[in-house]
């Protein structure tokens, strides 16, 4: 009995949780902009990415890594998986049309890794942006 | 190397004292030819490996190649975005202009100086993380991935060929990038060869410069720059320690 009893505490207390973030993500759908609690994904240009949003927000890591090995080492350079064409489609423009390194909090990579805590050295050798002409 | 005086421009004297102990083995009449633009013979699918096939090489004739001209260091800064932070002791340095002086006739000569992608690099035998490699087509890369700054290869580079970056960087060429505590010296221009274009130094030497800097397969006997090492005498800098480099100058 005292153990059913726990039990359903525990299911009020997951059933609040769900409803909190289900509440989150539907504020965060209609503004998205005002909701500091989840990353501002900016749109890439083009229709679809190199593989389906899943996979890469899961994967990309690995993708660039073996890339940057092929490109490095075996003078490999497909553009599918390159740090450089990810950068020129997800740039992020500002209002002087033009785009925002990664010192700017809108930057694709930055906007999600902030969210995550994930701290990344990529841009600290490599451009974090397409080359300004 | 009894040259004690480490990094300072008393190496020109040294390299001056190479010259003249190699003898200037000037042909008389040379012939000058205008540089080929075409492109180069192995061309390279963007997908494909570099190949061991090839061995990218550079012939540069000094008689071609002016005293006041710095149009090579300039597009290759261009290039690369290197810029310097008038810190010339540390300014990272990918080519740069050694004049050297034969002190018994007093003929000088400037001669361009980059990385020379020795076949046996001792940049390579001594990096401790494996970061300094050579490609399979000869080129003499540093892996900043897996470079840990300790400048070891700088040390056994008997051409001086490499920089340390001191300062925090920003906004590198999207082709090229460097960052600070990693060591970086000429790459050949890797990302135009691997487009099947010509070294950044090399273009501009045939555009506004004298057309000294010649480029090519090495390997392939028919390309232009192995039938012109072929025909005419040249030398590797420092030849007498069998590094045997890709880089080779007429004329010196």
């Amino acid at each position: 009995m005292r153990l059913c009893r726990t039990c359903t505490g525990l299911l009020a207390l997951m059933l609040i949780g769900v409803s909190a973030l289900t509440g989150v993500v539907s504020a965060g759908e209609s503004d998205i902009a005002g909701n500091a609690l989840l990353p501002v994904i900016p749109p890439g240009a083009g229709d679809t990415c190199v593989e389906d949003t899943a996979f890469m927000r899961r994967n990309h890591m690995e993708l660039l890594k073996h890339q940057r090995d092929e490109t490095l080492l075996k003078g490999v350079r497909s553009e599918q998986y390159s740090l450089k064409e990810c950068l020129s489609c997800h740039a992020v423009y500002g209002p002087d049309a033009i785009a925002v390194t990664v010192a700017n909090p809108a930057h694709f990579c930055r906007s999600c890794h902030d969210y995550a805590a994930v701290s990344i050295d990529c841009f600290q050798c490599h451009a974090s942006r397409p080359e300004v002409e | 190397m009894s040259d004690k005086s480490g990094f300072d421009p008393k190496r020109r004297s040294f390299l001056g004292a190479m010259a003249a102990a190699a003898g200037v083995t000037l042909a008389p009449g040379v012939i000058l030819y205008g540089i080929s633009r075409s492109s180069p013979a192995t061309a390279k699918a963007a997908g494909a490996e570099a190949s061991s096939a090839v061995r990218w090489g550079m012939l540069i004739d000094l008689g071609r190649c002016d005293n006041g001209c710095d149009d090579c260091v300039s597009a290759c800064a261009e290039e690369n975005g290197l810029r310097g932070f008038g810190r010339p002791e540390t300014d990272a340095q990918w080519i740069r202009k050694v004049e050297i002086k034969n002190p018994q006739t007093g003929n000088s000569k400037s001669l361009p100086v980059m990385c020379q992608h020795c076949e046996d690099p001792p940049c390579v035998d001594v990096c401790p993380t494996g970061a300094s490699f050579k490609r399979a087509d000869g080129i003499v890369l540093v892996n900043k991935h897996t470079c840990i700054g300790c400048r070891y290869c700088m040390m056994a580079c008997p051409y001086k060929a490499r920089s340390f970056v001191h300062e925090a960087l920003e906004d590198q060429k999207p082709h090229a990038p460097r960052g600070k505590g990693t060591v970086e010296s000429c790459t050949l221009c890797v990302h135009r060869i691997d487009d099947n274009r010509q070294p950044a130094c090399v273009e501009a030497c045939s555009d506004t410069g004298g057309g000294a800097m010649l480029f090519g397969d090495l390997n392939d006997p028919d390309s232009e720059i192995s039938r012109r090492v072929a025909k005419y005498a040249s030398q590797q800098i420092r030849a007498d320690l069998g590094l045997n480099p890709g880089i080779r100058y007429r004329n010196l």
